[in-house]
């Protein structure tokens, strides 16, 4: 195999992996911080908002 | 500077900037019609020219009808929305919509009666085909998200849409690309991309429109008064995004000469075929998608009048959507030359997105929760409802086909025909047609003409829809078998124009299908037409039912 091919392949089975599992855990953790129930309840409302 | 009396009227930079550079177009286009190759390339540099006339003509008689100041962000301490390129697009989508309903019908008829081909190189199936591809998914399609989008990031920011003539340059700028590419496919010129067939010259015009289109949602993002951005938003922002940045990638081509229409893409082979399915893998996944989510997201709470099931849900549907759907390109080139790796790399992330789909068909069925009896009585609704249904759908079965040993029996045949337009005509007609019954009334503030004809068009287009998705799965199915079965012998069982001939049952029930759903957008038609010019207008209390703060 082509040693760039296996560099390559090598860093994205890695570290590709585990940067889609950080931003994904960070997506979570930003959808469902308990904290944040009030503003999204809000928004959930937005397009019933009239002005 | 507002309160002086009578202030001078002045031509703005953008006004003055944008005449020049028509001006230039239409200069230099007229040189390129007379030099072109080809005259089919001469007539769209003709095109060209005449449109940058007109726009120049256009922006000066809008500089002496217009008032001096500029219109007010706010009347009243209310946004002062600006909904005219709104209206245009609308109507745009309307139209354009019909038109490519019927080449639709025409090639349909054209595969089981052949000679409708009327032996014309401009009328054939081959040229016909991307006309209809391009005209519902790029003309009638990209004018329903250019109309919804504009309004509904106005109305969720609160504020006006940004830009003076931009908008304005968006939408005309978009359908003259329409056009243009439109009449390039019946004249023969095409990159054969498929969803990527204008040339290279239409492909610069649409990257300055698409760029444009951008900025001029982003600016308005950027003066919102409201302090969340709305998840419809995001849909649409993603969408506008990645289909820069797909349209930019697929088309990388050098031309031939500036007065040549003809183009080659920098990369050759299994590299440009790779390229082109991410693309058009993503035009599927971002276009009829993404945007199509934003409609979802905004148009079924607004009419139901119930807020969104659960906004955390949609926040990780948006978030894993778009980070699932750029890499499943390549189930489109299984059993290819493509890598082995690629393709299976393309299979898991489809089926990967079994999760982010569904959980998106909840949120949007979900959101009537309290509301269930809206669907016995508002077509309207039922209508979105439906076409959510219809993606839950439609993306259970992508998924599946794109697994390599479905896909061994499913690629090439009819299935695929059936699956697309599972998706294109439940999943993305329906929640367009949707938008736009709710949008027309909004819009010109009248009240819809008749419940009864949207009754009639749902029904109608309803039936349509599965004889055409029944009669391409069995088809398809039928296709995909006879193409793989060997006598004992070894040999083919079936010669390819046996295959051909087991077809035309079905050729003639999708023909059927089409017509029934031809017939239901054209009750529409007639329906916001009677919308707009009947003379009474609606009760304020039509549309807003909030009490005036």
């Amino acid at each position: 195999m082509d040693p760039t091919y296996r560099a390559l392949a090598e860093f994205a089975q890695t570290w590709g992996l585990a940067y889609f599992v950080v931003i994904f855990a960070a997506a979570l953790a930003y959808a469902l911080w308990p904290s944040r129930q009030k503003q999204f309840d809000e928004a959930a409302r937005m397009p019933l908002r009239e002005d | 500077m507002a309160n002086a009396p009578a202030p001078q009227k002045t031509m703005t930079l953008g006004e003055g900037g944008l005449a020049l550079t028509m001006g230039g177009l239409a200069l230099l286009t007229i040189v390129i019609a007379a030099k072109a190759y080809t005259s089919e390339y001469a007539f769209h540099a003709y095109l060209f020219s005449a449109a940058s006339i007109a726009a120049v003509f256009a922006i000066i008689n809008r500089y002496y009808s217009r008032p001096a100041e500029k219109p007010p962000l706010f009347i009243d301490g209310k946004p002062n929305y600006n909904m005219g390129p709104v209206k245009f697009s609308t109507v745009a989508a309307m139209i354009w919509g019909i038109a490519g309903f019927t080449v639709g019908l025409i090639i349909a008829l054209q595969l089981a009666f052949p000679a409708l081909n009327l032996d014309l190189p401009w009328t054939s199936f081959g040229r016909m085909r991307p006309l209809h591809t391009s005209a519902v998914i790029f003309a009638f399609g990209g004018n329903v998200l250019i109309a919804t989008s504009f309004y509904v990031v106005q109305r969720t920011s609160r504020a006006r849409l940004a830009g003076d003539l931009a908008p304005w340059f968006v939408v005309l700028g978009y359908n003259f690309f329409i056009l243009i590419a439109g009449t390039g496919y019946l004249l023969g010129i095409t990159q054969g991309k498929e969803y990527a067939e204008p040339e290279w010259y239409s492909d610069l015009w649409l990257t300055i429109v698409w760029v444009t289109y951008l900025l001029v949602f982003l600016a308005t993002l950027w003066r919102r008064t409201e302090p969340h951005i709305y998840v419809a938003n995001w849909f649409y922002l993603a969408f506008i995004v990645t289909i820069a940045v797909l349209h930019l990638g697929n088309n990388a081509a050098v031309p031939v000469s500036i007065f040549s229409p003809k183009s080659y893409i920098v990369w050759s082979g299994v590299q440009d075929a790779m390229v082109q399915w991410w693309y058009g893998h993503n035009a599927v996944g971002f276009f009829l998608t993404a945007g199509f989510l934003a409609i979802m997201y905004y148009f079924i709470p607004k009419r139901a009048d119930r807020p969104v099931y659960s906004y955390r849900l949609s926040i990780i549907h948006f978030w894993s959507l778009i980070f699932l759907y750029i890499w499943a390109g390549p189930h489109h080139l299984h059993y290819t030359a493509l890598p082995d790796w690629a393709q299976t790399l393309g299979m898991t992330f489809s089926i990967m997105l079994w999760m982010p789909s569904w959980g998106g068909m909840i949120n949007g069925i979900m959101t009537l929760s309290g509301a269930w009896d809206k669907l016995r009585t508002d077509p309207v609704l039922r209508m979105m409802v439906v076409s959510v249904a219809f993606y839950g759908m439609s993306t259970f079965e992508g998924p599946m086909m794109s697994v390599k040993i479905v896909n061994s029996l499913s690629h090439y045949t009819d299935w695929t025909i059936g699956h697309v337009h599972s998706g294109a005509l439940g999943w993305v007609g329906y929640i367009s047609f949707g938008a736009i019954y709710c949008l027309v009334p909004w819009l010109w503030n009248k009240p819809l003409y008749s419940l009864k004809l949207v009754n009639w068009h749902f029904w109608l287009s309803t039936i349509g829809i599965v004889f055409y998705i029944t009669a391409m799965w069995v088809s398809g199915i039928l296709q995909g078998l006879m193409w793989r079965a060997y006598t004992d012998l070894g040999f083919l069982e079936y010669s390819f124009v046996e295959t051909v001939e087991a077809m035309h049952p079905f050729y003639i029930i999708r023909a059927l299908g089409g017509l029934l759903f031809l017939s239901g957008a054209l009750l529409m038609a007639w329906n916001l037409w009677k919308t707009v010019n009947t003379a009474e207008s609606a009760a304020p209390a039509g549309l807003a039912l909030a009490p005036a703060e």
